[in-house]
């Protein structure tokens, strides 16, 4: 059997090979554009010349390869080159966006997992019960709801009925921490109760999955008290599972943000790819895409680097 | 089938008739609307009114109408889609579970790669490059969800490919196409079946994701991502207009994912 | 001596399709300190749920309906859940059939060991930990300083099995529940598990309950046996008394499997119809999994191939079927070499190589009626259709003993174990076969169905001259049915040849070993075992 430290290291190296094909698909992306680039960003009613000067600046004049090695280098280095929007560099529009981003994801975060993985155990050890149904609904419906939906409420209760939070998360680079937090609270919230829904439905599943196995049913008729069989014995065994639910999910929240930032007109990197789909916007678009990938092939790199370490068979074989 | 829904519990039910009601009003959106689809008849946001049941929107067309027809554009719009994303997906899935070799591991790593983007990106990367058009929001969303269903149906189909009356069609000769469509389509079945509701609620949100960002169904179709889209200042007047479409969103998903769990219960349950 | 366990008028049920079914029914039995009661039956039989029942415990969706469990003066009928907390583990012990899946993979086998008598303030770890190495020790495990601080995967089947033995001795109970300890292991594992569980019940005086289907195994330790069937207890006796003497006729089947074979003879001058040469196999490219295979099969005639899990008989086959490709050597079937691969292979090799497996809920399409299963092979092979094919499945049908207007449109979800393999059966012989491979084509069954499918197998090969290679681990079967037997360990033949000179001393070793491993229905034959073991070691 292969040892934990070479199954992590295949998994890296399956991870950076997947990052590589992501890139030359983001780039290619761009060439597969029907027709001319620059004939179609600019439209019917542009001059040869400016088509000419647009080209040149987008360096369609070269073979893909060269064009493909110059853009990776580039982005090595933190250079997505210049919005088409306002010529200005794409990394000082994406940079303090990114940040906002990730606050906000990890704000989340750190409402969703505890308050999801409570639940979902609260749930499956009190299966069938009216407390586990009433939780089965309620976390059925959240994640048939549109994300927009549940923001829409939280305004009209939170910003408009009640005025106690605002409905626009205007965050700026002077704020503390304190204030942060209150202006992205109801986006925060609006994505808690997504995530939470779908983590703690397969939470609860995971943890089922455990207690029905046979050296629980062992560790009963050895009459040990139901606390200590959840915690010593259903735990352990747990962890690796709903780690990899948790992760999966912070994974789901990527998509989750992209909506709520423009609910709530967040100045987060959700939007910006979102405004620069509008414009066409493509250096913007390639770069702010093949961040949102990277995260999300860290995070799930991370979920199943966690579950490894979580495995109990894998772990011992350490040893 | 109709013994099984007698049976069937209140929850399924609820969802059987939300789901009725959706298609009804789909299927005979011109003779239910009181309007013309794009119209402008009224007033904007308009409140409710014997001339407009629910209203009018943020240029005066009569909400009604607009959540008539809105439902027959996004629920052909997913249907399509996730009916042609199940076709594709079922049939790799299938096809790598039976071929096994380089088929499987050929098909599995695109599907690796594909699966790799977050979808919402990957979809907003493809719109942002070829501009969005009906046709390219149909086969993006369904070769995205496609590897969904690929997963599953590989997973599925693997799993009744080792028993032993499939190896014992193999011993006998049969070919490709026999063993899927005899041995492991009909006990595939109700899987596949509860995962077409979820594939169908997923795409139905994705829509309404994409179309509220102003990048799916374009104006001015009526469709209730949009609506919610257009319509979204007025929450900011305490008017509930932009809730009415999203809340159709909302109580079509759950009817969906409603009779998708007695489904689910039915499969799995029975020996509990 | 006083009764320790004493069960009156016990009634089970069981919740399915939709309502309570009883699955135990007004069951009484007693049990003395120092005393083991075997509980025999076949699948559905309730012994299992008796035995849980013993502790106050049902499995989920069953519930004690009516009835008292009565030990030493504590009722457990209705008792409450910390009561009845307090009496498992530390009063009652269990033994589960499967110790891999009933050890934590989370936590090291002693820990495990340890975990009840500390947990019932009995003793302290330090005490558990001492006692629990004596304990491998006397149960004959190796390293018994060291095994315990292994993780359950890091242990062997029959390891784990004398581990769990140990585990339920660990807060010394009055009442041990052994449920089919050994039915998941290789013959000559089951002798090292028996062994322990004998250890425990003789040497150290605990009373048991010992589950099994197999009559054989529980007249070894058992001083009484009950026999049950459908829930209902069937007749109850010391176990020599019952050996020797069964009042009921159910009873004397159980005995009886298996004995009434007749040996047909068969010409030995009659036709080659499968000759492997010098055959070898792999799964990985390298390391063969078989090799130096060499096998004759005659028309007519039913080679047994024996070995233990992981022997390779079942490779073999799947090299012979070309599901499995072989590296070297070749098979020639009818005088004509086989290919390597099943793609290659003639339509009409297919059709005289049947297959039947062990499994025949899974060898079989549960959405497919028997009309179906049995009418393919007969469309594939001979394109036969509507009232042809009709007729030749109902023929098929009356030749596998099955009523074809009761059985020809039912789906085969709809029928019993026994039946299921009755259809495999014609549907291998729909395909008009010169050899079927039968796959431990009984070890799923309960013995008299078992029984009665072996029957029909020697009653088909009369009739029609087909050959069998019959692949199994069971030597009762082979003893039965075999013309010649072939002897695998670790992917080669280590002995082959007529039955009766295979069967017949001199043996291989490792033949030796394997046929004395076979529990023999006689009381006395573990301990003789045993002592001759123990003086050819010393």
């Amino acid at each position: 059997m292969e040892n934990l430290t070479q199954l992590i290291f295949k998994r890296c190296l399956a991870s950076v090979a997947t990052l590589f094909v992501i890139s030359i698909i983001i780039f290619i992306g761009v060439e597969l554009l029907p027709g001319d680039v620059a004939q179609a960003v600019l439209g019917q009613q542009a001059t040869p010349e400016t088509v000419d000067a647009f080209r040149k600046e987008l360096k369609l004049d070269l073979p893909p390869m060269v064009r493909y090695g110059a853009w990776l280098k580039g982005v090595a280095h933190g250079d997505f080159g210049n919005s088409l929007a306002n010529g200005r560099p794409v990394a000082d529009q994406i940079g303090w966006r990114l940040g906002n981003t990730l606050f906000l994801a990890l704000l989340t975060s750190a409402i969703a997992v505890p308050l999801a993985i409570c639940l979902g155990m609260l749930a499956a050890f009190y299966r069938n019960t009216l407390f586990d149904r009433c939780i089965s609904i309620s976390t059925l419906s959240f994640i048939s709801f549109p994300e927009f939906f549940i923001a829409y409420i939280l305004i009209l209760v939170f910003s408009i009925q009640l005025n106690w939070l605002p409905s626009l998360a205007a965050v700026n680079e002077n704020m503390g921490l304190g204030t942060r937090i209150y202006t992205v609270l109801l986006p925060a919230m609006t994505l808690t109760c997504v995530v939470t829904a779908h983590m703690m439905r397969q939470t609860r599943a995971a943890i089922i999955n455990v207690l029905a196995s046979a050296y629980i049913e062992m560790a009963q008729i050895k009459g040990i008290k139901r606390l200590r069989i959840i915690v010593l014995h259903a735990f352990p065994n747990s962890l690796s599972p709903v780690i990899n639910v948790v992760a999966l999910n912070m994974a789901y929240l990527i998509v989750g943000v992209v909506i709520v930032e423009v609910v709530f007109v967040y100045p987060g990197l959700g939007q910006l790819l979102v405004d620069s789909v509008a414009k066409r916007d493509l250096p913007v678009v390639q770069a702010s895409g093949l961040i949102f990938s990277v995260v999300y092939i860290l995070l799930n790199l991370i979920a199943d680097i966690l579950s490894m370490l979580s495995n109990p068979k894998l772990r011992q074989s350490r040893i | 089938m109709f013994k099984l829904i007698k049976q069937s519990p209140v929850s399924a039910r609820i969802g059987m008739l939300i789901v009725g009601l959706n298609l009804a009003v789909a299927l005979f959106a011109p003779l239910i609307a009181p309007y013309e689809e794009t119209g402008v008849v009224g007033d904007v946001w308009e409140t409710s009114s014997s001339a407009f049941l629910l209203g009018t929107d943020h240029i005066g067309r009569d909400l009604f109408t607009r959540m008539v027809y809105g439902a027959r554009n996004t629920i052909a719009l997913s249907f399509t889609i996730t009916g042609l994303s199940f076709f594709m997906g079922v049939f790799m899935g299938f096809v790598a579970a039976v071929k096994k070799g380089w088929v499987d591991q050929g098909i599995s790593r695109v599907v690796d790669i594909i699966m790799a983007f977050p979808t919402l990106i990957f979809a907003l990367m493809v719109l942002s490059i070829m501009g969005p058009s009906v046709p390219t929001l149909i086969f993006t969303i369904a070769i995205l969800d496609s590897t969904r269903v690929f997963r599953l149906s590989r997973a599925v189909a693997m799993d009744i490919e080792v028993l032993e009356f499939v190896e014992a069609a193999r011993l006998r000769g049969e070919g490709l196409w026999w063993i899927i469509r005899h041995e492991i389509l009909p006990n595939a079945m109700p899987p596949l079946m509860a995962e077409f509701g979820l594939r169908f609620c997923f795409v139905f949100l994705f829509i309404a994701a994409l179309s509220f960002l102003g990048l799916g169904l374009q104006p001015p179709l009526a469709d209730w991502g949009g609506m919610v889209r257009e319509n979204a200042g007025a929450i900011n007047f305490g008017i509930l207009i932009p809730l009415i479409p999203a809340a159709a969103i909302a109580v079509l998903t759950v009817g969906v994912n409603l009779i998708v769990d007695w489904f689910l219960h039915l499969s799995s349950g029975l020996h509990e | 001596m006083s009764n320790l366990l004493k069960i009156r008028n016990l009634h089970i049920e069981g919740f399915y399709e939709n309502q309570w079914q009883p699955i135990v029914k007004n069951v009484s039995l007693e049990l003395k300190r120092g005393e083991v009661l075997g509980l025999i039956g076949e699948s559905g039989a309730g012994k299992s749920t008796i035995g849980l029942a013993a502790m106050g415990y049902t499995r989920q969706g069953c519930r004690l309906a009516s009835g008292s469990i009565d030990l030493e003066g504590t009722e457990l009928f209705g008792a409450s859940d910390e009561d009845l907390r307090l009496i498992r583990g530390s009063k009652v012990a269990y033994v589960a059939q499967s110790a891999a899946a009933s050890f934590n993979p989370s936590h090291r086998v002693i820990r495990q060991y340890a975990e009840a008598p500390v947990h019932h303030g009995l003793k302290s770890y330090k005490e558990a930990e001492e006692e629990a190495v004596e304990l491998y020790r006397r149960l004959f495990l190796p390293t018994p300083e060291k095994i315990g601080y292994r993780f359950p995967h890091e242990l062997s089947g029959g390891q784990l099995q004398r581990a769990m033995v140990a585990m339920a001795m660990s807060c010394e109970p009055d009442i041990i529940v052994f449920d089919e300890p050994t039915t998941a292991l290789d013959v000559t594992t089951q002798i090292e598990v028996l062994a322990a569980v004998k250890e425990i019940t003789e040497k150290m005086n605990k009373a048991a309950l010992y589950i099994t289907h197999d009559l054989a195994v529980v007249a070894q330790v058992a001083h009484r046996i009950m026999v049950l069937r459908n829930g209902k207890m069937v007749e109850e006796g010391e176990t020599r008394r019952l050996i020797k003497n069964p009042k009921e006729k159910y009873t004397r089947d159980l005995l009886n499997v298996r004995k009434s074979m007749d040996n047909h003879e068969i010409d030995p001058s009659s036709d080659v119809i499968l000759n492997i040469n010098n055959v070898a196999a792999t799964y990985t490219g390298h390391d063969n999994v078989i090799e130096d295979i060499d096998l004759k099969v005659q028309r007519g005639q039913t080679v047994a191939l024996v070995g233990e899990s992981g022997s390779g008989k079942s490779t073999l086959a799947r090299v012979i079927t070309g599901l499995l490709p072989r590296t070297t050597g070749d098979i020639s079937f009818l005088g004509q070499s086989l290919s390597t691969t099943l793609k290659q292979r003639k339509k009409d090799d297919l059709r005289r190589l049947q297959m039947i497996y062990q499994m025949p809920d899974t060898a079989l399409n549960p959405r497919h009626t028997v009309r179906k299963v049995i009418g393919r092979p007969l469309k594939f092979y001979f394109g036969l259709k509507g009232k042809a094919a009709e007729l030749r499945i109902r023929e098929l049908l009356e030749k596998i003993e099955l009523n074809p207007d009761a059985y020809i449109d039912r789906l085969t979800t709809e029928l019993s174990g026994g039946e299921k393999q009755r259809i495999c059966i014609a549907r291998a012989l729909a395909a008009e076969p010169e050899l079927i491979i039968c796959d431990e084509v009984t070890s799923a069954l309960d013995q008299l169905v078992a029984e009665g499918i072996l029957n029909l197998l020697q009653d088909l090969q009369n009739k029609t001259d087909v050959s069998y290679l019959f692949i199994t681990h069971d030597l009762a079967t082979v003893k039965a049915i075999a013309d010649k037997i072939v002897i695998m360990l670790q992917g080669k033949i280590v002995e082959q040849g007529e039955k009766k000179k295979v069967l017949s001393p001199p043996h291989h070793t490792y033949t030796d070993k394997l046929l004395a491993s076979v529990p023999k229905m006689d009381p006395d034959w573990l301990d003789t075992l045993l002592e001759e073991r123990a003086s050819t070691y010393l």
